[in-house]
């Protein structure tokens, strides 16, 4: 340990406005990298199920079926 | 070489390949960081000039790298797109650019607070400083420029020149602080070279370096995955995913 008490780490010898200041800002950049990561994945998850599940049941009752528009992605190519 | 751009063409290939390596780098990531985040703030002996203030490298040093490389990434993804048509490369790119930019605003903003005890001021305009806000600026450009355009194609167009033409900074910031001699020092920590700091210093900096690379790995693979089923959800495998655990 380079430092005799907690009271001493966390002063950093005077210097704790600048240590605690960077390390926390990276520390909230990167978990809120990991959170954003996270509700992504489950939104899309979940708008997957939707779908999947409204084409089901337009597929069980043709009559109710209105034109779905498709998104190609924009692309032009389909490599 | 050629056979693994080939499976690159298959998003499929690619979801389920980076289904099995993302836990390893997810694992890497936190283990790495981790240690090098108790070792370097507690363990490490404080420096004999600057004190304990110089503990802030081990954010600045790894944020300012990851900064840089996710910026040639991006320039590569974006070339290895326009010429292959590798829409993997094209999305990974996407997802690159916010953590770069995020990186870079750390390593500006650690070492403006660093500058404060360190060199008296929080800002000068040095040559890496100022190629570094460059670099911020270059992110936020290749960001905006996505949002742009609403044809995705023309947008992934735009984005890969720019990233392309804008990686001719980094070798700028590399070699600024070699030409321009002014504020910043010149590199105290390379992967390759021999170390200007004791090792009890330089161990718990690798170790946060390497924890960064792998943190970049693990959330580009995840994003990646979650873009993969936001643009090819048309694909029947994609709509077979659905329903299965996430």
């Amino acid at each position: 340990m380079a430092f005799d008490t907690l009271q001493e780490f966390f002063a950093m010898g005077g210097h704790a406005p600048y240590v605690w200041s960077a390390w926390g800002l990276t520390a909230a950049l990167l978990l809120g990298c990991v959170l954003h990561a996270r509700a992504e994945r489950r939104q899309l998850l979940r708008q997957l199920e939707r779908r999947v599940r409204r084409e089901g049941r337009l597929a069980a009752d043709p009559a109710r079926a209105t034109p779905i528009q498709h998104d190609s992605g924009g692309y032009t190519n389909d490599a | 070489m050629w056979a693994f751009i080939n499976k690159l063409r298959s998003p499929k290939w690619f979801y389920a390949i980076s289904a099995r390596l993302q836990p390893w780098f997810w694992a890497a990531a936190l283990l790495l960081i981790g240690t090098g985040t108790i070792w370097g703030l507690a363990f490490a002996p404080a420096d004999y000039q600057q004190g304990n203030s110089f503990r802030i490298i081990y954010v600045h040093v790894p944020a300012a790298f990851l900064a840089q490389s996710i910026f040639v990434s991006m320039a590569i993804t974006g070339l290895v797109f326009m010429v292959w048509k590798i829409k993997i490369c094209d999305m990974a790119a996407a997802m690159m650019a916010p953590l770069g930019a995020a990186m870079t605003f750390i390593a500006l903003f650690s070492g403006a607070v660093w500058g404060v005890p360190t060199w008296g001021t929080w800002w000068m305009w040095d040559a890496r400083l100022t190629s570094m806000l460059i670099l911020l600026f270059l992110y936020l450009g290749v960001i905006a420029l996505r949002g742009a355009f609403t044809s995705r194609d023309s947008a992934s167009r735009a984005a890969s020149v720019l990233a392309m033409v804008g990686v001719i900074n980094i070798p700028i910031i590399k070699y600024s602080v070699d030409w321009w001699y002014t504020l910043h020092q010149p590199a105290t920590f390379t992967i390759t070279g021999r170390a200007a700091m004791p090792m009890e210093m330089w161990a718990p900096l690798l170790i946060m370096v390497l924890g960064f690379y792998s943190f970049f790995i693990a959330l580009t693979l995840t994003r990646v995955r979650s873009e993969i089923l936001r643009r090819e959800s048309n694909k029947h495998w994609v709509r077979e995913l659905a329903g299965e655990t996430r």
